[in-house]
Formats: structure tokens, C-alpha cells, sequence
């Protein structure tokens, strides 16, 4: 019995972990995704005035074991791309693939299978357990839909273990989620989301609503766990310093596009869009000659409407370089040169 | 035995109000159940000698309009009162709550057309659309029954519609949809528990309301016929001389003792329901 359970818990270790082989076949595959979100009137006979442009034509990779972070300013589409991809929302087009498997198509009992390898951490933990269920109930719930670990008691033994995983215990599992902190609340969302061994899990901003002191703890139980059971991350957040910590990759968005993509330490070191360039310098530096000496680039204005984003780049309206063609088209994200994407006419240092 | 006290006694300190309340409704269960020992008179046989007398020992709430005795009457009433009143308040909450959890659920169409259907129930008072469905249908107690929750659902769909979109979009649905959880599970298993304590309050409280709805039919001779006796019925026919205060008044009690018995109740239901209020356990 106790066997069957490690070998679960601790799926090949030694292999998977590395996340620098760039060989491999990526993990999720995502292509020309688009969300668009109608914005209709009237009472019984709706008419669509509009859409809301959450998502345009986004494409990246994510390769299995490493970390792809993925920010932007609220309201710019990474949380509306990580539901697109756990198929949350459908995708209005475009193609999201998972191990080559096509998400977009799939239904009912097809893709309640697919859930299994793709999982979600959530913003809140406040709101994202149940507050009728029980730790141990909340954690089992996911072996109960996919009929998993036979019986009660080997669930149980399995929660038990979860719990340890997460760091906090068996002794919660009787507890209520009312009964716990915020730091508890997401380890306990953590485990429910390690029950089912997924490949993939996206984490939406599951630091943000924490105190300091306990972000620094998830963030690295999150790497933690990764390392041990060969996890492949999306990250999203706002806070760049957080992104910068745990990410491999980092892919800055703007209103529904993805602007710049690269290394993580490539994209902090050497931004080369002017987006992601004005976002760098707004990170506070600890240190107050270095800080009173830096250039700040501060951008003017709002972030435009999405739902009537300007036409060509979404970022001439407030880009120090940006010129008449950048009104008239979307520039492509072309590689600059070692695997760092930017979709720019006139990128930095360019 | 002991364990029963200790948890009587932990009842009572948590909330008084919840015990007398189910004493109040224990006593009124005795009483149906043992309706013929309790009543000292007849209830049905009339005595025009003896109209109208106020309360005595021999008839202890006096007597109505054509001599029957009140207090065999209140007793023998319990018997159609209390079980008509579950049952319109429980299939109500069945009906409409299973429309709200459908229309607030699955959205778009299915919820357009469930709730212009509710609209146009509640857009009539009550007692009169019942009043019609009750005279279309022709008057019987079965037929009664239809009309009241034909007309007391829809509160049950609104309540519960807006429960469960307010529901659909939080986090810890979205977390059972993305573990892969087919409908009913979502629905038996996350959806239900969150809502089916403001319904189950409200239907606590909607108690009373049902029963006086059912009296207006009554006395209006579309709910049970004389001359069996009802309490709605009872009050009725006293309202109209209050200088006779006791024929509407203690019919009207028992009413009254019943829905605040269920108040108490439901009161205490919704602190012990609602996690973060939990104090009796």
C-alpha cells in the first residue's frame, strides 16, 4: 500500500527536473490564441455592441520543467490566458496543445480526462476553498472525480501525505479553511492542486493577496516542489520582482499581447521593448544612491480600453519611440537573438 | 441519557430561543398526534344554544357562531394546518429552488425563459392568482394546495438563481471545474451546500405565509370545506367581530406560536449552517 502511494507522490525525479535542455518537445504549445469577450445589450433579444480584446493572437511554448512567468499590468490578458489554456474560457480561436493533445477541441469526457494533467492555484485563498468542506474533504474531492486511490481510507492516507508535502501536516485535515491563515489557506489550495500529479500547473498571482514573509515561503515551497516532482509552472503576477525569482522565461504582455519574451535574466538585464523597459525601471531598487541616480523611463497615460485597443502596435499611444508605422501594424515577435522574442519596429539597442 | 442533557443543556446556552422553539413545535406535534384525548368537546357538533360564549372551564376558548367548541377545534385544526403548510413551503422550495439552480447554473436562454415565467407569477398579489387557480381548478384541498405553490415558488427560484451566480463565478466552483467534476457533482457538491441554507431560512420564515394563503382560500370555501376545522379558516370567520375576540384569536395563536416556533428555528439553523457563525457545535 505504502508503495503504490510514494511512487505516486514522487513521479521519476531524477530525469525531468532539469529545466535547460532546450531540445525537447515543449510541454504546452499555445498558438495565435484569441479571446474576445462580447459585450452585448438588450434584454431578451441580446445584440453584440462589442467585444472585449482580452487575448490577441498570443503564441508561446512552455517546456516541461521549467517556469514561464508571465506579466503585465492588470486587465492586459495573462489571467484570461491561463483560464484559456485550463479551458476555463474557450478560446474564441487559436490552438492550445498539451503534450500534442489539441485542448481547444476537446469536450466533455475527453476533457475532463485532460484535466488531469493541467491544474490552477488561484489569486485568493480566501475564495478559492470551499468554505464547507473540510482540508481533507477539499483535498480528496480531486481523487473522488477521477475515482482514484480506490477507497476512503487510501485517499485518506494520500491527503495525509499531501499535507506533509505542503508542509503543513495531517493534523489539518480535520480543520475548516476559516480555521487557517492565508499562507495555510494556499498550501492547502497547493495540495488540491498536486492530488492529481498534473504536468502543468498555472499559478495565478498565488502570492499577491499574502504578506511578504509568507510570499517568500510559497514561492519557495512552489520551487521546492517542482524540483521534487518535476512540475512545469506558468506564473503569472504583476510584481516583477516575484516573477524575476522563479522564472526560467518570462513573457511580458500588453493589452493582449505578448511584447517581449526571454531568459529571465536576459529580459531583467537587457530589456530591449520599450514596454518592458519603462515596466524595469519602475521596480524599486534597494538602494537609495543607485535609486536617486537611475534613469526612470514613466510612462504617460492609461492603458487603452480594451475594448477598443488602437490598431497596430497596442503601445504607440504612450511609446517614446513610436513612429507612423506603428499605428498601422502590429509588429511580429521576431527573435533578437538568443532565444529573446521582441515585437518591436524600433526595440531597444536595436 | 446523560449525553442527551449535556447536549440539551449546550442548546440552551447557545440559543435559548432555538429550544423553545422546538418545544413549542414538539408540543404542537403531541398534540396532532393525539388530538382526540386532548379535545375535551366535539369540535363539529354545533349548539346554537351555546353561540358565542366566551372562554370557561367547560369550553376553556369559548365558543364560535354556531356553538362549537374552539379548543377542540384548534386542536383538531392542527391536523390540517401544520402538514398543509409543509407541504406547499416543501414543494415550493423543491420547484422554485430547482428553477433557480438551473436558471442561475446553465444561464443564457434556459435562465431567460424560467425567469419571465417568474415574473409573471409575481406580478399578481398571491392570494389572488391562487384564488384563481384554486376556483379554475375547483375547489378541493388537493386543488387548494396547487394554487399556493403555484403561487409561492417563484421567491424560492429568485433567491436561489441569485445565489448560484454569484456562485458560478468564484474561485472554488472554477477549482472543481478545472479538477474535472461533471455538473452534478459540481452542483450536489459545492453549489447546493453554499445556498441551501438562505433558502432553507427563508423557507423557515415563509412558514406562516404559507399557511395564512392557504386560510384566505379556506375561508373563501376553495380550501378545505367545512366543517372540518382549520386555523386560517378559523380566523377568518372571527375577524369579522372582534367584540367576539376570542373565535379569532386563539386559532390565531396557534398561527402564530407555529411561525414563530419556525423563526427560532430557522434563526439558529442559519447560525449553525453558516460556518463561520458556528457556535452549537
Amino acid at each position: 500500500m505504502s508503495d503504490t502511494l510514494s511512487t505516486q507522490v514522487n513521479p521519476t525525479v531524477s530525469t525531468e527536473a532539469a529545466p535547460t535542455a532546450a531540445a525537447r518537445e515543449p510541454l504546452l504549445r499555445v498558438r495565435h490564441l484569441v479571446k474576445r469577450f462580447p459585450i452585448t445589450t438588450g434584454i431578451i433579444f441580446q445584440k453584440t455592441i462589442g467585444h472585449v480584446h482580452a487575448v490577441e493572437d498570443v503564441s508561446f511554448d512552455v517546456y516541461p520543467g521549467e517556469t514561464l512567468g508571465l506579466v503585465g499590468e492588470s486587465g492586459c490578458g495573462k489571467t484570461t490566458t491561463g483560464r484559456c489554456i485550463l479551458q476555463l474560457h474557450r478560446a474564441t480561436s487559436g490552438s492550445i496543445t498539451l503534450e500534442g493533445v489539441e485542448l481547444t477541441k476537446l469536450k466533455g469526457e475527453s476533457l475532463r480526462v485532460m484535466r488531469r494533467d493541467m491544474q490552477i492555484i488561484f489569486q485568493d485563498p480566501y475564495a478559492s476553498l470551499n468554505p464547507r468542506k473540510t482540508v481533507e474533504r477539499i483535498i480528496i474531492e480531486p481523487l473522488a472525480i477521477h475515482g482514484l486511490e480506490g477507497h476512503s481510507e487510501g485517499r485518506k492516507a494520500r491527503v495525509r501525505e499531501l499535507l506533509d508535502v505542503v508542509g503543513l501536516g495531517s493534523q489539518f485535515a480535520k480543520r475548516y479553511p476559516r480555521e487557517l491563515s492565508g499562507g495555510q489557506r494556499q498550501r492547502v489550495g497547493l495540495a488540491r492542486s498536486l492530488a492529481l500529479n498534473p504536468k502543468l500547473i498555472i499559478c495565478d498571482e498565488p502570492v499577491s493577496a499574502l504578506d511578504v514573509s509568507i510570499q517568500a515561503q510559497i514561492l519557495n515551497l512552489l520551487a521546492e516542489l517542482q524540483e521534487e516532482f518535476g512540475l512545469t509552472y506558468i506564473f503569472i503576477a504583476h510584481d516583477l520582482s516575484v516573477v524575476k525569482h522563479i522564472s526560467d522565461r518570462v513573457a511580458v504582455m500588453y493589452l493582449g499581447h505578448i511584447v517581449e519574451l526571454a531568459g529571465s535574466k536576459e529580459l531583467f538585464l537587457n530589456p530591449i521593448h520599450p514596454y518592458t523597459f519603462a515596466l524595469m525601471s519602475a521596480i524599486p531598487i534597494p538602494d537609495p544612491e543607485l535609486e536617486e541616480t537611475r534613469v526612470r523611463q514613466v510612462l504617460e497615460g492609461d492603458v487603452p480600453s480594451p475594448a477598443s485597443p488602437p490598431p497596430g502596435c497596442p503601445f504607440h499611444p504612450r511609446c517614446s519611440r513610436a513612429q507612423t508605422i506603428c499605428s498601422e501594424s502590429m509588429p511580429e515577435l521576431l527573435d533578437r537573438g538568443d532565444s529573446h522574442f521582441c515585437a518591436c519596429y524600433f526595440p531597444l539597442g536595436g | 441519557m446523560k449525553k442527551v442533557r449535556v447536549a440539551l443543556s449546550r442548546m440552551w446556552r447557545a440559543s435559548p430561543l432555538a429550544v423553545l422553539g422546538m418545544l413549542i413545535l414538539l408540543g404542537w406535534l403531541v398534540v396532532l398526534i393525539f388530538a382526540e384525548q386532548i379535545s375535551i368537546n366535539d369540535g363539529i357538533v354545533q349548539d346554537l344554544v351555546q353561540r358565542f360564549k366566551p372562554p370557561s372551564w367547560k369550553h376553556p376558548f369559548g365558543t364560535d357562531s354556531l356553538g362549537r367548541d374552539i379548543f377542540s377545534r384548534v386542536v383538531f385544526g392542527s391536523r390540517i394546518s401544520i402538514p398543509v403548510a409543509f407541504m406547499v413551503v416543501g414543494v415550493s422550495l423543491l420547484l422554485g429552488g430547482t428553477v433557480g439552480l438551473v436558471a442561475g447554473y446553465f444561464g443564457k436562454a434556459v435562465d431567460e425563459i424560467l425567469m419571465r415565467i417568474c415574473d409573471l407569477v409575481l406580478s399578481f398579489p398571491g392570494i389572488i392568482l391562487a384564488l384563481a387557480i384554486a376556483a379554475a381548478l375547483g375547489p378541493s384541498l388537493l386543488h387548494s394546495l396547487i394554487a399556493v405553490v403555484a403561487v409561492s415558488w417563484p421567491i424560492y427560484a429568485r433567491l436561489m438563481r441569485s445565489l448560484v451566480i454569484s456562485m458560478r463565478s468564484s474561485e472554488y466552483v472554477d477549482a472543481v471545474v478545472a479538477q474535472g467534476a461533471r455538473v452534478p457533482r459540481i452542483l450536489a457538491g459545492t453549489v447546493i451546500p453554499n445556498t441551501i441554507s438562505a433558502v432553507f431560512i427563508m423557507a423557515t420564515l415563509d412558514l406562516g405565509n404559507a399557511m395564512l394563503t392557504f386560510a384566505g382560500l379556506s375561508f373563501l370555501g376553495l380550501g378545505q370545506a367545512p366543517p372540518t376545522a382549520e386555523w386560517g379558516a378559523m380566523v377568518s370567520v372571527g375577524a369579522q367581530d372582534f367584540t367576539k375576540w376570542w373565535v379569532a384569536m386563539f386559532p390565531g395563536l396557534a398561527i402564530v406560536s407555529f411561525a414563530l416556533a419556525w423563526n427560532f428555528i430557522g434563526d439558529a439553523l442559519r447560525d449553525l449552517m453558516d460556518p463561520s457563525l458556528r457556535r452549537l457545535l
